[in-house]
């Protein structure tokens, strides 16, 4: 094992995964973390807690998995290019691992225009794929990015994301495969909406013998309102919101939409069940957490396994 | 004037690795005057190629090589040669070599570092195309700049916003990414991207201020 991960443990042993997601307040309140921790905790194996989503100043995603990891969730933290150089990242991921979380996320970040700061500088000192490199060599070679030497090393079990909808559509596996060799063991990827177009992503996946190198976690997320399916489908840069699901939620009386959204995801989940390679989903309720329960079972992924 | 640090020639025959025939350019603008990309330092590059094997195929010095107009009217006249030539070599700043990428068809092999702008762009007039890091990635990027071009500075992009030729940031930018995929895809040389480029030596850039190495 390459950590304490319990995650880890879900994928050693087979079974599917099911990771969850908490946006952490913009404000000190711990307590808008807990309810929802407390909402997902016993439906999924770990819980990704975001940095500063949309670039929007929030509480930070470390000191968020800490509370939830007190109340027994194994966290996911997230981690950004965006807000730190090198030496910040480091520290960070010392930090975390000093913290006894077992689980990073690495990405490039929300750029700074899309948030409540524009006037910030973006950092950017290091891409996603260098930073996913730069874990695995402090982890594995007990080496700073610069070569010196750590007595201890932080145990992380190291996550990425990936996005089968954006462009260039053919070059998404080659970039899989850079993250795999950077030594990425998990990837989440971008909400699917569209299984068509990710059933044929994964087949190139498995033509490159990718789902046997890393973990694919699909992205599923509900869809609350017309409104909000609309807003992913124009406004969100490389989300793809196929009309047919838009029109499934336009067939139902108002008042039934939210209901015909977690009824949609879980066909969606039923779905990408069929496709091979995938090893679970990672569940996106974004600010309605309340649904995963019954996303969860409903789908048949539940008792959630436990390890000793 | 942007200034010029030629490229450790190692370096530079590590990029010319699988490559015979070269075709040299030089600049008599900023490169001239750094005594980087001028007369006499083309005339030296093309023995030191010589000597380590290479055959040269033709030289070609222009004024101002961040003129694309007049990059394309010069390498017209050489079109002959750089058919024959697996690739370029340029002596001149980033500019230099993405206006030379805009117009042939072959691997532009940037040959000099741009340390220091000390000026405006000399004759370039679309958007910013050199940021004066110090250490030439174009390269790996088909002679287009992801630290000048990507919102993000990626340099192993593209990153997930990427959506029909665009970056997340604004649709008025095209996605650097986007653009050197399609390059590198069409001089048939995708391998490039293979590589994970390592984090980059920002203390010879301009970000570093008055701490600069450059």
């Amino acid at each position: 094992m390459k950590s304490k991960s319990n995650l880890e443990k879900v994928f050693e042993s087979g079974k599917w995964a099911v990771t969850g997601e908490i946006g952490p307040p913009a404000s000190a309140d711990p307590e808008v973390v807990r309810k929802k921790a407390k909402i997902l905790k016993g439906y999924v194996d770990a819980t990704n807690v975001t940095d500063g989503q949309t670039a929007v100043v929030r509480l930070s995603s470390w000191a968020s998995c800490l509370i939830i990891k007190e109340m027994g969730i194994d966290p996911i933290c997230q981690m950004t290019c965006r807000d730190r150089n090198r030496i910040a990242l480091q520290m960070d991921i010392l930090g975390i691992a000093a913290l006894g979380l077992n689980n990073m996320l690495c990405l490039t970040g929300d750029h700074q225009v899309f948030g409540n700061h524009p006037k910030a500088k973006g950092v950017y000192d290091i891409d996603s794929i260098q930073l996913i490199q730069m874990v695995k060599t402090m982890r594995d070679e007990k080496k700073f990015q610069c070569g010196d030497a750590m007595q201890v090393e932080p145990r992380l079990f190291i996550g990425a994301a990936e996005n089968p909808f954006a462009d260039p559509l053919e070059y998404r596996t080659p970039r899989l495969a850079k993250k795999a060799a950077a030594g990425a063991d998990f990837i989440q990827t971008q909400i699917i909406y569209n299984v068509e177009k990710f059933a044929k992503w994964m087949e190139a996946i498995r033509d490159a013998g990718l789902d046997k190198k890393i973990k694919i976690l699909a992205g599923v997320a509900p869809i609350k309102s017309i409104g909000a399916a609309r807003y992913m489908q124009t406004k969100v840069p490389g989300m793809d919101v196929p009309e047919k699901i838009i029109a499934q939620l336009k067939a139902v009386p108002k008042e039934q939409v939210a209901k015909e959204g977690i009824k949609q995801c879980i066909d969606i989940i039923n779905q990408i069940k069929e496709i091979k390679g995938v090893a679970g989903i990672h569940l996106m309720a974004i600010e309605w957490e309340e649904v995963v329960p019954e996303v969860v079972e409903k789908a048949g992924l539940l008792p959630r396994p436990q390890f000793s | 004037m942007l200034t010029t640090k030629q490229k450790p020639l190692e370096q530079i025959m590590g990029y010319l690795d699988k490559e015979k025939n070269i075709f040299l350019l030089g600049c008599k603008g900023c490169a001239e005057g750094c005594h980087t990309g001028g007369e006499k330092e083309v005339l030296e590059m093309k023995q030191k190629l010589e000597g380590a094997g290479k055959t040269v195929t033709g030289t070609s010095l222009i004024d101002f090589m961040c003129n694309e107009g007049l990059v394309r009217a010069t390498l017209k006249a050489h079109e002959n040669k750089i058919i024959d030539s697996d690739s370029l070599l340029a002596l001149c700043c980033g500019v230099g070599v993405q206006a030379t990428s805009a117009v042939v068809d072959r691997m532009v092999h940037p040959g000099c570092n741009t340390v220091t702008m000390g000026g405006r762009h000399a004759e370039w007039r679309e958007g910013e195309r050199c940021m004066e890091c110090g250490d030439c990635v174009l390269e790996y990027t088909g002679g287009i700049c992801p630290v000048a071009r990507c919102s993000k500075y990626l340099m192993n992009g593209p990153c997930g916003g990427s959506v029909k030729g665009k970056c997340e940031v604004s649709q008025d930018i095209p996605c650097a990414w986007q653009l050197i995929i399609d390059r590198l895809t069409k001089l048939g040389r995708l391998d490039k991207m293979q590589t994970i480029v390592a984090p980059k030596d920002w203390s010879i850039s301009l970000t570093a201020g008055a701490a600069s190495k450059r």
